[in-house]
């Protein structure tokens, strides 16, 4: 069959989508999806560093009460103050705007979505190419100011433009308004401009799926993974635009007074708030659903077993989507919303826990009785399986009014959202990475020290982020410089948790690394997996398919046997002399 | 079990279909081409609408609290006939718009071209209407934020200190009206005399808004229709908010605006486009997208202007 001649040809090294074209420019001005999910990769990756190392620096920070970074003089504490308002400031806003939202749907997929529909391109692959240059714009801009502050603050280091930001990722006003840093105005048009890369992906994944699709795949023979992307674009461009306008009036807040927050001019700050998590708030769904449709193909490939209750996962996906529209009013639980408001709020709260559920139970449906690989990206999607259900219980917690009351704004909230974002959002994420990384590369990965890194960094991440929970329960309040001494063990148990993880994610970076300088070839089917992707060589070639593909359920695993000469797996031969198909528990449901 | 083919066969159309240089690699047909353009565009114009979706909401919620602000400020300041006439020069440049697009259809060159250029002067007109309107309130000192008169933060006589009982609930939880003092009352904020909390903001009251007496002094008939004195007859806190209404006014028009700005950009490589001969009756996908975003513009006017200018 033609896999097996691309397999062998493979051994020929033929043209593939990295030396397609060579040059600078032909990576620059690159129209090839492939290679701009490698560009955003670079970027991407160097933001997830960045703020990181704030992380880091952060933990430190907090190792003693008493900022101890800094002299402890008066006249220091004002300055190690604001330094550590830079820190959380930049640690915040890097993470969520330059890695969290960009990271799987501009990575994974931007190279998987078109492979995975047999396309060779997204539908608008100049508007893709913009996109990624408007986020590379974004993010030089954003993190010029904020690391400008941060040397301001720390060092006296003055860069021009280098203004800092002390807000928080939140912005609230009106301490953004009046008192805030003068990296405000030049912050948030940086974030305002990361905002557009964000709609743009959105408006080309919603085509590409709209009028790509090959015939015979129908939007129920699509995988999950483009189920999420598509619900994901979804809330790209319809909450993106509302932040976009929420930044904009508080830029003509701060330039030009115009009284729409400030209280002194007539307006009302808690107005932020409402305008700021209606966009954010269905921000951490498309943090999140790229993460769960990249676990649903790794649940499924890797327990070799047709994923359970299809339908009810990719209908979950819509309905996050759509119900966490409803719900950001519980951002503002205590900010003075009346009774009837809250009471609401908490219920819609309550309700979009259960598309989240739905799925969790579904991927235990898939795994029971399957037959589990502990490959990384299996490592890491159980980690998922286990970090998002205890984020997303304490979720609950915080969005019962009762409960919200006496956590809100502590270290309880701070762990609850490390629990999805980073227990379940970047372990999906690596997961993801290493899923796929022998179809992106044409290599392998050592597999023991994946598994090893996966493993140390769930770990870690315990460490870190449950001793959280107990100090929000006991009270810490978050985005303090300095604690109460009590909390000190806590503290001192999370820092050495996150030095775990940082040890972790160097791990896996050297990992791939070594996977992408000395790894075996891989084979265009390494781990099995029957979505169209698979289909084609590793790495793929200029146009991705160089026999068009044949559609199929994208879980009918059974169509694939293992062939050890290559360790990868190759297209079942179907004996037509035999009177019944093989039986094996992989039978695909009908729809 | 039967497999589908997805050999979305190019032998189904002629062997020209594949050299058409327009057709990009990843399509199959250009009618696929262009039904996803189309649909690309439609998104786009859904996020637009989002964007100004929440300068209509921060409208929709001055206006619902504080409705004789609004009325005032628009029956003062706005002029209709104005309003009116940009309103009908949008509209017909639509018109012209969408002639452009039938022309380009239709294979009919001079035809889009010459809709281009009149919707491109009705876009022009528009902008010099806006700019006259624009003038006229820098004239009378009620631009926008720290150029208006009603801004509290400016040095005008008009400048009214926020009223003693906080008006929104947000700014109640923020400064609890004053506790009479010596009470005895014991709290856990006992010791915090909010009363002696400063505001913010402390100008002296300018002489002419300084006493109540100021909004029983309108004498003569025709006083009343002087902006100073019907200001005078809104409440304290009422006064404090006109400059919210002139902020909505700004940002709502100011962002149309920068709107058919760069409408007219895109008129005009459109423009440039069809004196290239680009577009044919096979390939005038930039012709209809640009169209759409036009109508786009001129429809949001359309909600702009009743909402500001024809409130009662």
């Amino acid at each position: 069959m033609s896999i097996a001649q691309d397999v062998s040809n493979q051994r020929s090294k033929p043209d593939n989508y990295l030396t397609h074209d060579r040059g600078f420019r032909s990576w620059a001005l690159t129209l090839d999806h492939k290679r701009i999910g490698l560009l955003y990769m670079m970027f991407v990756l160097s933001a997830f560093l960045l703020g990181g190392t704030f992380a880091v620096l952060l933990r430190t920070s907090l190792l003693t009460p008493n900022h101890w970074m800094f002299p402890s003089d008066p006249a220091h504490d004002t300055q190690a103050k604001l330094f550590y308002n830079n820190m959380f400031s930049l640690h915040g806003a890097v993470m969520v705007f330059m890695f969290i939202i960009p990271a799987i749907p501009a990575i994974l997929g931007n190279f998987m979505l078109p492979m995975m529909l047999g396309a060779k391109d997204v539908a608008f692959p100049r508007v893709n190419l913009l996109s990624f240059y408007i986020y590379m714009l974004g993010a030089t801009f954003f993190s010029w100011v904020l690391i400008g502050g941060i040397l301001r603050t720390a060092f006296n280091i003055h860069l021009p433009f280098g203004f800092g930001l002390d807000t928080g990722w939140t912005f609230y006003t009106p301490f953004s308004t009046s008192k805030a840093e003068d990296g405000m105005v030049a912050g948030v048009l940086g974030a305002f401009i990361l905002g557009f890369s964000s709609i743009l992906t959105g408006v080309n994944f919603i085509a590409t799926i709209h009028t790509l699709r090959p015939r015979g795949m129908t939007w129920f023979r699509m995988p999950l993974f483009l189920w999420a992307l598509y619900a994901t674009s979804i809330i790209q461009i319809l909450a993106t635009p509302v932040l976009a306008i929420t930044l904009l009036l508080l830029v003509a807040e701060r330039l030009l007074h115009v009284g729409i927050f400030d209280s002194s001019l007539g307006g009302d700050p808690v107005l932020f708030q409402h305008f700021f998590w209606f966009y954010s708030h269905p921000a951490v769904y498309i943090m999140i659903l790229p993460g769960m449709g990249v676990i649903s193909e790794i649940i499924s490939v890797h327990s070799r077993k047709h994923i359970f209750g299809y339908s009810f996962i990719a209908l979950s996906s819509v309905a996050l989507a759509l119900l966490g529209f409803l719900v950001w009013g519980h951002h503002l639980f205590v900010a003075g919303q009346s009774n009837l408001a809250d009471s609401i709020f908490s219920l819609l709260t309550f309700s979009v826990a259960i598309p989240s559920a739905v799925k969790v139970f579904n991927w235990l449906g898939t795994l029971y009785r399957g037959s589990i690989r502990f490959t990384p990206a299996m490592v890491f999607a159980l980690g998922f399986i286990l970090l998002f259900t205890v984020g997303g219980l304490t979720g609950l917690f915080l969005g019962a009014l009762a409960t919200d009351v006496p956590l809100h704004d502590t270290y309880f909230v701070i762990a609850h959202f490390h629990y999805v974002m980073v227990g379940s959002m970047v372990f999906a994420f690596l997961g993801g990475m290493y899923h796929w990384f022998p179809k992106m590369f044409g290599k392998m990965c050592n597999q023991n020290w994946g598994r090893a890194a996966a493993i140390m960094l769930f770990i870690g991440f315990n460490l870190t982020f449950f001793p959280q929970f107990v100090m929000g329960a006991h009270g810490a309040p978050r985005r303090w410089a300095t604690y109460p001494a009590e909390f000190q063990p806590y503290h001192v148990m999370s820092t050495i948790g996150a030095y775990i993880m940082a040890i972790s994610l160097i791990t896996v970076a050297l990992n791939w690394l070594a996977g992408l300088l000395w790894g075996r070839p891989a084979p265009a089917n390494p781990w099995g997996g029957n979505s169209l992707e698979w289909h084609t060589p590793s790495p793929p070639p200029y146009d991705n398919f160089p026999t068009p593909p044949v559609v199929d359920d994208p879980y009918n695993l059974s169509a694939w046997e293992y062939d050890a000469s290559i360790e990868g797996w190759v297209p079942r031969k179907t004996d037509p002399a035999s009177a019944t198909a093989p039986a094996d528990r992989t039978r695909p449901v009908t729809h | 079990m039967s497999l589908a083919s997805t050999e979305n066969s190019t032998h189904s159309h002629g062997h020209g279909a594949r050299h058409d240089p327009h057709l990009a690699h990843h399509f199959d047909t250009p009618e696929q081409q262009f039904t996803s353009a189309k649909l690309g565009m439609w998104v786009f114009l859904g996020t637009e609408i989002l964007m100004f979706g929440g300068l209509f909401c921060v409208y929709s919620i001055y206006r619902h609290n504080h409705p004789l602000v609004f009325k005032f400020a628009a029956e003062a300041y706005l002029s209709v006939p104005l309003g009116v006439l940009n309103t009908i020069i949008l509209i017909t440049s639509s018109l012209t718009m969408a002639w452009g697009v039938r022309a380009a259809q239709l294979n009919q060159k001079k035809l889009l071209m010459t809709c281009l250029v009149l919707t491109l002067l009705g876009a022009a007109g528009f902008l010099v209407v806006k700019s006259i309107e624009y003038t006229k309130k820098w004239d009378e000192h009620v631009w926008v934020g720290r150029w208006n008169k009603y801004n509290a933060d400016n040095n005008a006589s008009y400048r009214v200190a926020p009223p003693a009982q906080p008006t929104t609930r947000s700014a109640a939880v923020i400064a609890p009206p004053p506790v009479s003092a010596g009470t005895g009352v014991a709290d856990a904020n006992a010791g915090t005399d909010v009363s002696q909390i400063k505001p913010r903001y402390d100008y002296p009251l300018s002489q002419s808004i300084q006493a109540p007496q100021a909004k029983e002094t309108t004498s003569e008939k025709d006083s009343a229709q002087d902006p100073d004195v019907r200001y005078r007859q809104l409440s304290d806190s009422d006064q404090w908010r006109v400059n919210t209404f002139f902020s909505c006014y700004f940002l709502m028009t100011g962002l149309h605006g920068i709107h058919v700005v760069v409408g007219m950009g895109l008129i005009t490589w459109i423009l440039m486009r069809s004196l290239r001969n680009d577009f044919s009756s096979e390939y005038f996908t930039p012709v209809d997208l640009v169209g759409l975003y036009w109508h786009l513009v001129d429809l949001i006017w359309i909600f702009l202007f009743p909402l500001l200018y024809l409130i009662h």
